[in-house]
């Protein structure tokens, strides 16, 4: 695995922008690969790469503490020789193979590695400056929640994605009654199918969330903390809290700034390669062709930027080994653990395995133009496991046989190895 | 301080200090055992971090919950001793445990 002398001499240096789950991932991979030279990771969070997944639930639910987030120990990065610079990168300097951080001083590169992630969408409207008014992307947001937690009683979370829907749970856990605004028809649409969408309403309802869909708020008022959330049909809501998460956005002006490609974040190739060959880009910022489908990828994702880093460190080590691994995605709320295989956008046929109506516990899988193109398994690991091997091997099952949920998967799997 | 040693597929052999409270796959990753990464942080999610434990030690490495269960009996490389990592906790009393990694993580 570590034949790249040619690109691992002791005194090049490759710099990793940011620090999060790409940045780290990337770091070991090149360290594993035999890179010999600097790893130099510049975060301007001003921490060690810490685990996001947990932040909008066990750490939200207050079950862990900061210091068990980290993704590898303090002394793990010493141990390495991998160089953790707090600061913020203002400008890459392409031509000289430099870049410029905020405090004025230089770092130079011969290698360079994009790992900026996201930043959160800002709602443009009235009284988002008011105390009480909370993101959630980084630790620090998540431990300003956790502070003014003692205080609330009624928390209004406006978004019904997997962000929205995990903090409530998190929240309910916690005995606050929790509103949740959501401006599309259904919670969870961008990413799933309607029946999904129905179950997790109703499991967040049986539990005492109160949902409300096609609406829009258009103003958070208070004195100096936020008291209360006001839509457009005229309606308002007390909160203590409010949360909001409508999404991201990529941090790709960095890139852009240095005249590399960004389309919907930064444009990379299958091998995660910028059009600067010393430069790749890697994780939520990173929007990646995918020669198999035949289309443009940028997820939002911790295995995804995972993968993308190993890909990254290869292509960075001289080899040349293209992405193929399948997306995937896992959600927890409340003792729902959702597993999700592949991308469902563009299916044409839904298959379920038990039921979504009642009880907590079913596999849907998608299919497209009679391939089986992704599955969201709730409570259904076997299903999920199932799902991966297909999708990896390009198989399809009979659908038919699929939504038998009597028929074991065991069944199914020997049926398909016929 | 004890220790405890993983073999790859091929035969290295990686033995590693233990440290209590930390899960056997949080071992592997901070001491850049190739092949488990810890994709999803230790959550019993992705299946990725399957071992085969030495059989003499199977028994210590505590109690398997049905969601492991579910995922172990779909591992295409799965044996009677096989274990998810992210679910075994390290303690003094699994000094010298030994675990072997197989050839494909699904």
């Amino acid at each position: 695995m570590s034949n790249s002398t040619s690109n691992s001499a002791q005194n090049q240096v490759c710099v990793i922008v940011g620090a999060s789950h790409a940045a780290a991932q990337l770091a070991t991979s090149l360290r594993q690969k035999g890179w010999a030279g600097a790893i130099r990771m510049i975060s301007d969070e001003g921490r060690l790469p810490y685990q996001r997944p947990p932040l909008s639930k066990a750490f939200l639910a207050g079950e862990t503490d900061a210091d068990s987030l980290a993704i590898r120990p303090p002394a793990f990065y010493a141990k390495h020789q991998i160089e953790c610079i707090s600061g913020k990168v203002t400008a890459i300097n392409r031509r000289e193979k430099t870049l410029t951080l905020a405090d004025g001083s230089e770092q130079r590169y011969d290698k360079l590695a994009l790992c900026t992630g996201t930043r959160v969408i800002r709602l443009p409207i009235q009284g988002k400056e008011l105390a009480g008014v909370h993101d959630l992307r980084s630790l620090a947001d998540v431990q300003g929640i956790r502070r003014d937690l003692p205080r609330t009683h009624r928390a209004v979370i406006i978004g019904g994605g997997y962000i929205g829907l995990e903090t409530a749970a998190s929240l309910r856990k916690q005995g606050i009654e929790v509103v949740v605004l959501e401006r599309a028809e259904r919670v969870l649409q961008r990413v799933t199918a309607p029946e999904v969408s129905a179950f997790y309403q109703r499991i967040h309802e049986e539990a005492g969330v109160v949902i409300h869909t096609d609406i829009a708020a258009t103003a958070f008022e208070g004195e100096e903390r936020v008291e209360r959330v006001v839509c457009a049909d005229g309606t308002s809501y007390p909160a203590d809290m409010v949360i909001v998460g409508i999404g991201v956005t990529p941090n790709s002006e960095l890139a852009e700034a240095a005249g590399l490609e960004t389309n919907n974040g930064i444009v990379v190739d299958e091998y995660c390669q910028t059009q600067d060959r010393d430069i790749v880009a890697a994780g939520d910022c990173a929007n990646q062709w995918d020669p198999h489908s035949g289309q443009w990828r940028r997820l939002e994702s911790v295995p995804n930027a995972m993968e993308q880093a190993k890909t990254a460190a290869a292509t960075l080590c001289g080899e040349r080994s293209a992405q193929t691994s399948l997306p995937w995605f896992w959600s927890d709320q409340y003792d729902l653990k959702l597993q999700i295989a592949g991308l469902s956008q563009g299916y044409d046929q839904i298959v379920i395995r038990g039921t979504t109506d009642s009880g907590r516990s079913f596999a849907t899988f998608y299919f497209r133009e009679r391939q089986l193109i992704a599955a969201d398994c709730v409570n259904r690991p076997s299903e999920f496991m199932l799902a991966k091997k297909l999708l990896s091997q390009k198989q399809t099952p009979d659908p038919t046989r699929l939504a038998d949920d009597t028929i074991t998967v065991r069944e199914l799997m020997a049926e398909m190895a016929d | 301080m004890g220790y405890m040693t993983f073999i790859e597929h091929d035969g290295t052999r990686h033995k590693v200090e233990i440290e209590a409270d930390k899960s056997l796959m949080q071992h592997a990753a901070d001491n850049m055992v190739p092949g488990i990464d810890a994709d999803c942080g230790g959550e019993c999610a992705c299946g990725t971090c399957h071992v085969i434990v030495d059989e003499a030690w199977y028994a210590k490495t505590g109690k398997i919950n049905s969601s492991e269960q579910q995922m172990l009996e779909m591992t295409p490389e799965g044996a009677p001793t096989s274990r998810l990592a992210c679910q075994i906790e390290i303690t003094d009393a699994l000094d010298g445990l030994v675990v072997r990694l197989p050839e494909f993580q699904m």
